[in-house]
Order: structure tokens, then C-alpha cells, then sequence
């Protein structure tokens, strides 16, 4: 169980995929003009990210690996079209706002990425929370940045007017270049809290999340070797199940 | 930079110029188009100025104080940044319109790139088009003589001829921005900045005679005077040409650079005004070529003397 709330917070907090692994931009950036539409296309991706990890990692053992990658596209496709059909059944105003970014979870390196580096390789239960933890993660991600831009480029939150009368609404915000600005804004805070923390706490969190085995950039790393340093000091340590729980490799 | 003994690399050019004595130039240079300004538009366009300045200044200082930062409010830079921006603003903004354009200009595009010579483009005018996607209807709602006119390129803009005059255009008595409408003022504060040496001509006249080419070509009225008259002196291009296309942080420091950089300027305004969907260009153009400079640096980057070349067997 202890395993379960720590796959939930390490898809919450400690690897945000929004603010700190800074998967799926497209959709962050695209959908966000409200906070409606944020946590609509926050929630459908969890959805379809439960039902694909808990998918992937009950087939781990049948996929083989040389097409692993189309196997999966095939079963988040899927997905994605049952929770299309359903969206446009019972919710369409959604399903309009969110428009083409709905079949296009398809290809959301979110999912995908998941599916390959922690599904494919653990158990069912297990994938099903790292599923709820980084979809949930990703909707308080989409939900926090559409609520600033509503309140800044709408003066609402929700669609509830929360601004006095004589606010003038920066309508940049609900445009493209908005979605960037708020997005640097909320990952340079967050980057500020989790430094502080850092420097005040005594272990520094690595802004890739210490996923070292599965990261392009290990040549330029700099927080590479003093991972690998810190892993070796403390074989059993907790550091040591995060670090290898995130970059997949099966404790069993 | 103004530090008395520097130790640097070579070429070691003497000079008595100082950030803080060109910025001052900019400013004496801004002083008639803006004091025209006032003139024209009454007090409110003085109190638009000054606010747009000071606040420039003071969020400057903020910033650098909040970081830990050596403040460098008397180096002017951000003077002139307030100035710039309160001159791209029509006289009947809100008050508090000058002071976010001043926040966004400074803190975002100057400041938390790194300060001055880092900003990749000129904050006055990542400020101006800033207000102006946000607040569009206030931002080109211009007045004159207390009448809501046309400036001459929305009348070029509807095909409207007629209300332009090019004695009228030349001596500010036109509506538009506070800055932008008298040429005389411009160009006066323009000489004065070439004969100090501030600015050369390079920039400003390849980017003037671009314009002035493409509408006659693209504009669809040939060689007729008004028309062109209109295009150069109805809207924002002199103030942009000559104080803000030329910006030393955003343009490019090579010369056949500057050369591509106002071709592209040119050619950048007159596609804006002419099959654009509204009348101005300049400020959307200049920032858009300032995110050029770095190529444009990198294409026409000289050779050493010595260096490259035929070979000789």
C-alpha cells in the first residue's frame, strides 16, 4: 500500500509531469484558456492514462519487444476513441473546447512515456496508481495554469466573475503567447520552492527528477554523477527507491 | 562598463562614451517629438510620458534591488525604454496602461533576460504589441483636436485618399500615437543623434527606401506621391526606423547584417500594411526581425583579413 501513495505522489509532486518532467506541452499550452478546459483535458487524459498502464502492463509479459511501440499506440488509440465517443455523448461542450486535442492524447508523450518506462515493466496495481498519479498530476498542472489565464485574460475563475468591475482583462493571456508566459511563471516558482527546500532539506532534487537511466542528456548532466554518488552512499536508502521506481526497473 | 580602469582584451579603443551618455543622447534626441507630443495632444500626453518613464525606472530599480542586483537606473536605458513606450501610446490611455506596458518591457523582456544587452528584442515595443493584443480597442482609438480621427494609414488602409494632407503629415498636425505623428521633430532628434554618432543612417534610410519601394511596387497606386507620403510619414516608421530599429542590443553589429536587417524590415512593414489585417506594422515587424538577428549575424559574419579567400598556388 505504502508504494501505491508513493506512486501518487511522485506523479503529483515530485515528478509533476507539467512543471517538472514538461511532458505534453502541446496540450498544456493549447487547451489551457480556461480552467474548465484545463481540468477537463487533465481528467480525460487520467482516464485514458489508468486504462492504458493498467492495459500495457497486464499485456507486459505478451508484447513482444521489437513492436512494443505500435502495440501500445494501438491500445491508447483505443482508449482514446471509447473516451472520445463518451465525451461527445454526455459532456459536447467539452468535447468541443477540447476539439482536435482529444484524439491527439494518442501521441501525448505523457502516456507513451509511462507506458514505456514504468507499466511495461511493473505490475498491474502498481501501474493502475502510477496512472492516477501522473494523470492527477497533470490536471492540478493544467488546472492551475488555466485558472491564471482565465483570472488574468477573463477576470473569471470557472467560469465566476471573482475580479472587481474595474478590471480590465489582459486578453494576451487566454491567447498563445499567455500559455507561455504563465507556464515559465509557474515552473520558475515552483523550481523556487523546491531549491529552497532543497538547500534547507540538505538533498537536492535534480530538476530531470533523477530518472538518469532513461535521460538523453547524461553526457551534459551535471546532477548525473552526484545521483550515482548519492545512490551508491545509500544502497538501501529511500533516495534509491524513488530513483529506481522512476527510471523503471521492477523491485520483485 | 563605465568603470575607470578596465581591464579588457584587445582592441583597446579609447572613448569617452558611456552607456549612461548615449542613453542621455537618445533622450535629448526623443525631447522634440516628445515635447510636439504635448504640444498636439494637451497635458494628458505629458502625464502619459511621465508616467511610462518613471515607471520604467522604478520597476527597473525594483527588480534589481529585489535580486540582489547592482541597480542601474542612471544609466538612463531604462529612461529611454519608458519614453519609447509611452511615445508608441495614444494619448488617451488609461493611466495604468503605461505603467504594465512598463512592467512588462522592462521586467520581462529586459530584466529577466538578463538585463541591458541580453533583451533578444526591444522591450518598448515587445510593451506596445503587448498592449496591443490585449487591449486593442484603446490602443488604436486615436484622437485629435478632441475628435476621434483616422491616422493617414487607416485611410490608406480603407482606400480613402482624400483625408490625407502631406503638409499636415509633416508638420504632426495628424492623430496617431504621441510620438509618432510629427516628422520634423523625429527628424530633427534623428540628426542630432547621426552627427553625435549615435545612430548611422545605414539602418533607417535601407529600411525608409524599402518601404517606400514595396508600396509603390505592392500598393497598388504606382508613383503616386500622397500615397507613398502616407506610408512613410502617417505612421509609426520614422520613430521606428530611426530610434528603435536601430537599437544597438537588438540589431545586428555587422554591416552587410544591418543591410539584411533593414531590407527585411522593409519588406516585413509593407506586407503588414499592405495585405495585413491592420493598418500598422512597424512595431510587429521590428520585433520579429530582432528575433532574426542572431542568423542574420551568423550569415554575414566578416572574414579576418588573412583569413578565407582564394588560394594561391
Amino acid at each position: 500500500m505504502n508504494k501505491s501513495v508513493e506512486r501518487l505522489y511522485n506523479g503529483i509532486v515530485k515528478e509533476n509531469p507539467t512543471f517538472v518532467l514538461m511532458l505534453g506541452m502541446c496540450p498544456t499550452l493549447a487547451v489551457t484558456t480556461s480552467a474548465i478546459n484545463g481540468a477537463g483535458m487533465g481528467l480525460t487524459t487520467t482516464v485514458i492514462l489508468v486504462l492504458s498502464n493498467m492495459m500495457i502492463s497486464a499485456l507486459r509479459k505478451v508484447i513482444p519487444d521489437r513492436v512494443r511501440i505500435p502495440a501500445y499506440i494501438v491500445i491508447v488509440a483505443t482508449f482514446v476513441t471509447v473516451v472520445q465517443f463518451l465525451l461527445q455523448a454526455y459532456i459536447p461542450t467539452l468535447n468541443d473546447a477540447l476539439g482536435i486535442y482529444i484524439p491527439l492524447i494518442v501521441v501525448n508523450c505523457i502516456i507513451l512515456g509511462r507506458a514505456e518506462s514504468y507499466a511495461s515493466k511493473n505490475g498491474v496495481i502498481l501501474s493502475m496508481f502510477d496512472g492516477i498519479g501522473m494523470g492527477l498530476g497533470f490536471t492540478v498542472g493544467l488546472t492551475l495554469i488555466g485558472i491564471f489565464r482565465e483570472l488574468l485574460g477573463n477576470g473569471t475563475i470557472f467560469n465566476c466573475s471573482v475580479m472587481p468591475s474595474v478590471y480590465e482583462p489582459i486578453t494576451i493571456f487566454v491567447l498563445a503567447p499567455g500559455a507561455f508566459f504563465v507556464l515559465a511563471f509557474l515552473v520558475a516558482v515552483q523550481n523556487r520552492v523546491r531549491n529552497k527546500k532543497a538547500k534547507g532539506g540538505g538533498q537536492p532534487v535534480p530538476s530531470c527528477g533523477s530518472d538518469c537511466a532513461s535521460c538523453g542528456s547524461l553526457g551534459s548532466c551535471s546532477g548525473h554523477l552526484f545521483t550515482t554518488a548519492k545512490k551508491e552512499e545509500s544502497a538501501v536508502g529511500k533516495e534509491t527507491k524513488d530513483a529506481s521506481g522512476a527510471s523503471g526497473k521492477s523491485e520483485e | 562598463m563605465s568603470n575607470l580602469l578596465n581591464v579588457s582584451n584587445s582592441p583597446h579603443v579609447r572613448d569617452k562614451r558611456t552607456t549612461s551618455s548615449i542613453m542621455a543622447d537618445v533622450l535629448i534626441a526623443l525631447l522634440p517629438a516628445s515635447l510636439f507630443g504635448i504640444y498636439n495632444f494637451g497635458a494628458r500626453a505629458a502625464v502619459i510620458l511621465l508616467i511610462s518613464t518613471l515607471s520604467a525606472v522604478f520597476f527597473e530599480g525594483l527588480y534589481q534591488k529585489l535580486m540582489g542586483q547592482k541597480v542601474t537606473i542612471t544609466d538612463c536605458s531604462a529612461a529611454v525604454t519608458g519614453l519609447l513606450l509611452g511615445m508608441n501610446l495614444s494619448h488617451t490611455v488609461p493611466m495604468w496602461m503605461p505603467v504594465l506596458g512598463s512592467a512588462f518591457a522592462i521586467i520581462i523582456v529586459k530584466q529577466l533576460f538578463g538585463g541591458l544587452g541580453q533583451n533578444f528584442m526591444n522591450p518598448a515595443l515587445a510593451a506596445r504589441c503587448f498592449l496591443m493584443i490585449s487591449f486593442a480597442g484603446q490602443m488604436t482609438s486615436f484622437t485629435y483636436d478632441g475628435v476621434t480621427g483616422a491616422t493617414p494609414l487607416s485611410y490608406v488602409k480603407s482606400g480613402d485618399l482624400s483625408g490625407i494632407s502631406v503638409k499636415e503629415m509633416f508638420l504632426g498636425n495628424i492623430a496617431g500615437t504621441i510620438g509618432e505623428t510629427c516628422v520634423w521633430a523625429l527628424l530633427l532628434g534623428a540628426a542630432y543623434l547621426v552627427i553625435r554618432g549615435v545612430i548611422q543612417l545605414r539602418i533607417p534610410v535601407t529600411y525608409i527606401v524599402t518601404v517606400v519601394i514595396m508600396v509603390t511596387l505592392f500598393g497598388g497606386h504606382g508613383v503616386d506621391l500622397t500615397y507613398i507620403a502616407a506610408h512613410v510619414c502617417g505612421g509609426g516608421l520614422i520613430l521606428g526606423a530611426f530610434f528603435m530599429a536601430t537599437d544597438y542590443v537588438s540589431s545586428p553589429i555587422t554591416v552587410k547584417g544591418q543591410y539584411v536587417y533593414a531590407v527585411l524590415l522593409g519588406i516585413l512593414t509593407a506586407v503588414f500594411r499592405l495585405f495585413g489585417g491592420t493598418a500598422e506594422g512597424v512595431s510587429y515587424s521590428i520585433i520579429i526581425c530582432n528575433l532574426l538577428v542572431p542568423l542574420i549575424e551568423k550569415v554575414t559574419m566578416p572574414t579576418p583579413f588573412g583569413m578565407g579567400g582564394k588560394k594561391y598556388e
